[in-house]
Parts: structure tokens; sequence; C-alpha cells
């Protein structure tokens, strides 16, 4: 079969089941946008800016387990999705990217919107690639599906140049998915699992350390049995969100800069502590000199280099965490409750979060409100700063992929548009997306997006007037000098949604709150509820930077 | 601690810019990078010089493995390689007599003159790091208007071979 470069790309989407394309035409990817509109069998969901494309991609590759696909023209269109790209790699999410570029003869020669995006985006990207022969482009996608998702995924980057998409060759999607320099160690060394059983057996204060990996991996049930079997309370991350239910008396909650008093303290007092699919973050580990001093570690990673990479490990497991836990979940022997658990399920009642409940709407009543008309049961999508630690704090996660966040990067934006492409992903879910006043501000523009495709998507944007963490750590660390993070100016958010066609209601009370929330959850349409909460509410608790995870601010005993 | 890296990766474009933006990346150093064909087609060799304790050593192995081009990498240690650099050094000849003193030297240290002009000597020197930094402390006193030198190369003792 003879076909076209965009005729290729096409067509190997349709064998990688892509249902659903983000992106954003332009002229060096003119070609491909021709052929998508005359033969494509997915969905392309046109965005406002390239940005919101990727980071689209990025919550439906969450929300779903899919690899998530944009598409972008080359020169500025490609530079838009760096961050999108950067974020991705940093929280492990697998994701193809399409980028046009010009014509091969005038590579090299600055042409008009050239950039060198396989250059920019090597660090950022676990494989990238420019398309130079049209007889490899089959083979290429399938290798960047294979990598965006095998392994420990992360993004890929394919880039086109315009006549390599005009150009014509034989057809053949490859069968093979073994690619020389990349295999990585699923099962998980034997002795080494047999060894992590025996150090499982012997400790007498036990935590397991939860993160995105078990997410990554669907390995939640795997880990629901272990702790079924061993009775060993579970703290995770912020992406290990959701990875083992928040209502089981066995659940500590998040750990780290804003995590939970008792985890911190449970994990600080441990003598083995089971990593899975994790990566000692900064902000978990906070001062890594006083991280979990009584503490040996059992590390499980799909990924070798994140190994001792942060913290020494006393027995490493190279392997994903789905197979190794049902396979350590085998060789344990039971065990019972024991002094340690019920020290734990105390410390749960001791140091519960805490906030003032008087009559001002604030910003974890919003969240707790949200929790209990929603049962856990909606995709929470944050974008990043103040709201993100709230919703992270006072929501309860039940179940996987129900909490979508930028962790590693941070990015402010990534809400709105993650929120697009997981209601995309999750049709029939309640996807709320929370936000502050300043993120959500740096893609507002996907607003279009998200009401001209009809996305039942409910908005709540935590409205403080400042940038809020930031502010908070003025207020803290730099004694109260405000620079430059009061947002004088925004918009009217919920007059704003109304220009775009959706429906945007004010809040400025809990009563207005408790009303317009009920509202929004049998709303059918884009619904945005722009809540008015204390300027200088803060997020607590909390450990200052370098100090150890069991100090904290903010923490007092119920 | 020094260390001497051999990697084997694809022979494709801008793989050593991924080799190299890796190091730049995760602030490892590389004191010296030669890269050429290996034994087998389409497979480059790049010979890094490195600096760090065992846990950089560790972290450099597997951040470079988990490059896709990367095919292997090995820690080739002092005791168990043989390994050479090379190096071209022009020197100043001021007069007839400076020349002849050069000359004997480089015989003596069993370099080979690959250029003569009526000012200037260009003296080949292969060995080892230390062997070439002792012969340019000699030519040293004379003028040396240029160095190029390749960076180490280096193989295991034995048999042994990289790729099976």
């Amino acid at each position: 079969m003879i076909l076209s470069g965009t005729e290729i790309v096409v067509e190997c989407l349709k064998r990688e089941k892509v249902k659903v394309v983000f992106g954003i035409p332009g002229g060096a990817i003119m070609p491909l946008y021709d052929t998508i509109d005359k033969k494509a069998t997915f969905t392309h969901i046109l965005t406002k800016h390239e940005q919101g494309a990727v980071h689209a991609a990025d919550g439906y590759a969450r929300a779903t387990g899919n690899v998530g696909v944009c598409f972008a023209t080359s020169g500025p269109g490609a530079t838009n999705l760096v961050t999108g790209l950067a974020n991705a790699y940093l929280d492990s999410i697998p994701i193809v990217a399409f980028t046009g570029q010009v014509i091969s003869p005038l590579i090299g020669t600055d042409a008009f919107q050239e950039v060198d995006i396989v250059g920019i985006t090597i660090p950022i990207t676990k494989n990238n690639y420019l398309v130079m022969d049209v007889k490899n482009l089959a083979s290429t996608i399938k290798e960047a599906f294979y990598l965006a998702k095998t392994g420990r995924p992360g993004p890929v980057l394919i880039d086109l140049p315009k006549d390599i998409q005009f150009a014509k060759t034989d057809f053949h999607y490859p069968e093979k998915d073994r690619y020389v320099g990349y295999r990585p160690t699923l099962k998980g060394n034997l002795n080494q699992i047999k060894k992590a059983a025996k150090a499982l057996q012997e400790a007498k204060r036990p935590i397991i350390y939860a993160g995105g990996g078990i997410i990554n991996s669907n390995a939640t049930s795997e880990l629901k049995e272990l702790v079924k079997k061993t009775n060993i309370p579970v703290t995770t991350t912020l992406m290990g969100l959701g990875s083992f239910p928040e209502d089981q008396p066995l659940s500590l909650g998040m750990l780290g800069m804003h995590g939970l008093y008792c985890a911190n303290s449970a994990i600080s007092e441990a003598d083995l502590i089971i990593a899975l699919g994790t990566r000692f973050d900064d902000r978990v580990t906070g001062n890594t000199k006083q991280f979990c001093p009584k503490a040996k570690f059992i590390h499980v990673d799909i990924d070798p280099a994140e190994i001792s990479k942060n913290i020494k490990t006393s027995i490493p497991i190279v392997g994903d965490v789905k197979y190794v836990l049902a396979k350590l979940s085998q060789l344990v022997e039971p065990k019972e409750e024991t002094e340690w658990t019920d020290k734990i399920i105390k410390l749960k009642e001791k140091y519960p979060l805490q906030y003032q409940r008087d009559d001002q709407l604030r910003p974890q009543y919003i969240i707790e409100k949200l929790d209990k008309l929603t049962k856990g049961e909606a995709i929470i999508v944050t974008d990043v700063g103040q709201h993100q630690m709230w919703a992270a704090q006072y929501y309860q996660y039940r179940y996987p992929r129900s909490f979508i966040s930028s962790g590693g990067l941070g990015t402010m934006g990534f809400g709105l548009p993650a929120a697009i492409g997981a209601q995309i992903g999750c049709p029939r879910k309640k996807v709320v997306c929370i936000a502050g006043d300043g993120g959500f501000q740096m893609n507002i523009q996907e607003l279009a997006t998200a009401i001209i495709n009809k996305l039942p998507i409910i908005t709540i944007i935590m409205n403080n007037g400042y940038l809020g963490m930031v502010r908070q750590w003025q207020e803290l660390f730099f004694e109260k000098r405000y620079a430059s993070t009061c947002l004088d100016g925004s918009p009217d958010f919920a007059r704003l949604v109304e220009v775009y066609g959706g429906k945007g209601i004010k809040v400025v009370t809990k009563a207005d709150f408790d009303s317009a929330l009920g509202e929004a959850l049998s709303s059918k349409q884009f619904i945005l509820l722009d809540c008015i909460i204390p300027p200088e509410e803060n997020v607590f608790p909390m450990v200052s930077p370098g100090e150890a995870i069991n100090k904290m601010l903010g923490v007092n005993e119920s | 601690m020094k260390h001497t890296i051999a990697i084997l990766v694809k022979d494709h474009p801008g793989v050593l810019a991924r080799v190299s933006s890796l190091f730049n990346r995760r602030r490892f150093n590389i004191e010296s990078i030669a890269a050429g064909h290996s034994e087998k087609k389409g497979i480059t060799r790049i010979t890094i010089v490195t600096e760090g304790d065992e846990n950089i050593l560790e972290q450099i192995t597997k951040q470079l493995n988990k490059l896709v081009d990367v095919i292997r990498v090995r820690d080739l240690p002092r005791e168990i390689s043989v390994e050479r650099e090379l190096a071209l050094i022009k020197v100043l000849t001021k007069s007839t007599d400076q020349r002849s003193e050069i000359m004997q030297l480089v015989q003596t240290f069993r370099g080979h003159i690959i250029d003569i002009d009526k000012q200037a000597l260009t003296i080949e020197v292969t060995g080892t790091e230390e062997k070439i930094n002792a012969k340019l402390k000699l030519l040293e006193s004379f003028g040396i208007l240029e160095i190029s030198r390749t960076g180490k190369i280096a193989l295991s003792r034995g048999a042994q071979r990289i790729l099976n």
C-alpha cells in the first residue's frame, strides 16, 4: 500500500487505537491536517494554545491510562509544547507529540518558523525523533508509542518536515516491539522480593510509601491485597493519591511538605519503609539527612536510576510494581494488627487536618463539601498552588486516576486544559477543575475549547486575589513583603465565562457555595464557581524548607 | 576519583548531543570525550573520562542506560584495561641546536616528528594521560605553539568485549 507521510501518520494512529488528538494547525503541519480532515478515524480537538493541547493530552492520559496525543506546527507551535512535555516527563505520563518542521532542505538555515525542537526537548522527553526519510516514519511512530507507554512512561516527540509529510512510500506497520537499547525490567528479581518479604515479616513498625507508579501500572488492587494480608499502614505521595483508598483505617493520607502530620510523624518513626513506584522527591523527604532515621528501605521502581538516587536503599527491586506486589503478597506471611497499627490509628485521631470552621467560606470547607457530595467519585483536576494542596488534603481519594495534578513540574495553567482532556477521556465521569485565580489565567483561553465542545466540567476558582502559595511563603519567610503577588486587575470570572458561552456563578458565602455546587452537580453544561475566599488563608500543616518532615508548622492536637 | 566509561551507542545523528546533554543536565563532569566507529557497523563507541564517587558513577551509568540510543555502558577500571591518548604538539624551534635537542628528546620518549619547518616541529605522542603530561612538561621550555589531544580511549584487557 503506497501512502503519503500524512496518511501513514493517520493509519498508525488508527493502529494504536488513538481516539482523540489535541492540537493546532500551522504552516508546517498543514499537510497532516488536510489528511486528518479527509481520512482520520480519531476526533481532533482544536485548543486555543499549544500548551492547552499538550496539557489536555496529558490530562487525557492520566484519566484513561492511554497514550495522550497532540499536534503542533513548527517553531512557536513546537516551543509552546515545551512546558507540557516537561510536565509529562516529570510525572511519567505517556504522550506522543507530533510537530511540523520546515522542509528538510531548509533545516539548519533559520528558515521561517524553524526551531530545533528535537534539540530543545532532549532533556524533557523519553526520546525524540526528526524523521528525515518517509520510509522510517511508520517504524518511528510504532517505537514512539511503545516507548511512551512501557517501562517508566513518558513523553516522546516526533518532528515531521513538511516534505516528508508529502513524500510517499510503501506502508508496513511493524509487528515487532523489541528495541535494541530499550528493555525495561518488569518482573523484579525473585531473591530481592524474598528478601523484602523477610524484612517485612521482621519489621515492627513498617510503612508503605506509595507513589504515582502504583497508578501508572494499575497496581491498586495488588496494593490493597498486600495491605489486607499484612496490615501495614499506607501513606501516599501527591502523585499517589488514589492509589490506596483514604477511607480505610490504615490509610494515613498524603505525606510530605503539606502532608498530614500523622503521616509524616508515622513514617519518621518507622523501622521499615516500603517505597512503591515513587522517587523520594524533595517535597516528600524534606531534609534527606533527617528523613526516617530509624528505617531501612525497600524500594520498588521500574526505573533503576531512581534506586538510591536520593536515599540509599537496602533492598532495591527494579521492576513493575504490579508484578512485584503480586509476588510479594504471595510470599509474605499474614500479619495481624499490632501495637504499631493501634498507634497509627490513634495518631490519625489525635492529629486530624484542622482549619477554622466558622461562618466564612473557606477553601477547606469547599473541598470537604465537594467530597461529601461526590463521595470521592469525581475526577479532581487541579492547577498548582494553595488550592492544589487543599484539594489534596481535604478530598478523600478512593480510586486511582481520581486526582490529576501537576506534581513534579508544578505547572500553573495545567488545570483547565488537563480537565478538558480528562472529561473527553471519561465522558461519563464528573470532572471538577480546581484552580486558583492566578494559575487559571495562565491558560484561561481554553474556556473556549471546553465550552465549544460542550464539556460539563465544574470549575471551582479559589479566588484570594493573590498568587497564594508565593504570598504564603512571603508571609512566613520574607517578613510579609508581598512582592508582586497581589493579582489586581483580574476579571470577574463568572461574567467572563458567560461571555464564552458557559455558566458562571460568583460565590461569597457558605450558603452561596452549597447551592451553587448543588446546581453545578446537576448541570450538564460548563459551569464555573468563582469562590471568594479569605485572602490570607494558609495551607497547613507545613514543613519549612530544609527541615525534617516531622517538624511541621501549624499542627494542633484535636 | 576518575573513571573511564565506554558507551556503545547507535550511530544516529545527534547521539553525541544526547549523551553530552545528559552529563550537562545532571552536572556530571566530562574531563575528556572521544568518539568513533566500533567493531560493529552502525554502532559508535564513546569514551568519556569523568570524575566522581561511586554514587555518581552509578547514577551516570543508570542515566546513560535510560537513553534509548545507548546500547551498553561499561566502566573500565585501570587495573583491567588498557588506555591511550594521542597528542599532537607543535613546538617552536629557535635554532638548529635547539631543533636537534628536541629531536633527540622525541626519540628518547618514543614520539614521532610528523611535520618539520624552519620555525617549528610537530610531534606525535601516544600514551597514557600521565605520559603525555610528562612529555608536555619536557617540551614546555622550548615554547609550545599549539596542542591537540584526542582524549582518552580504552579497551578492557584480555578477550572480553562489551558487545556480545
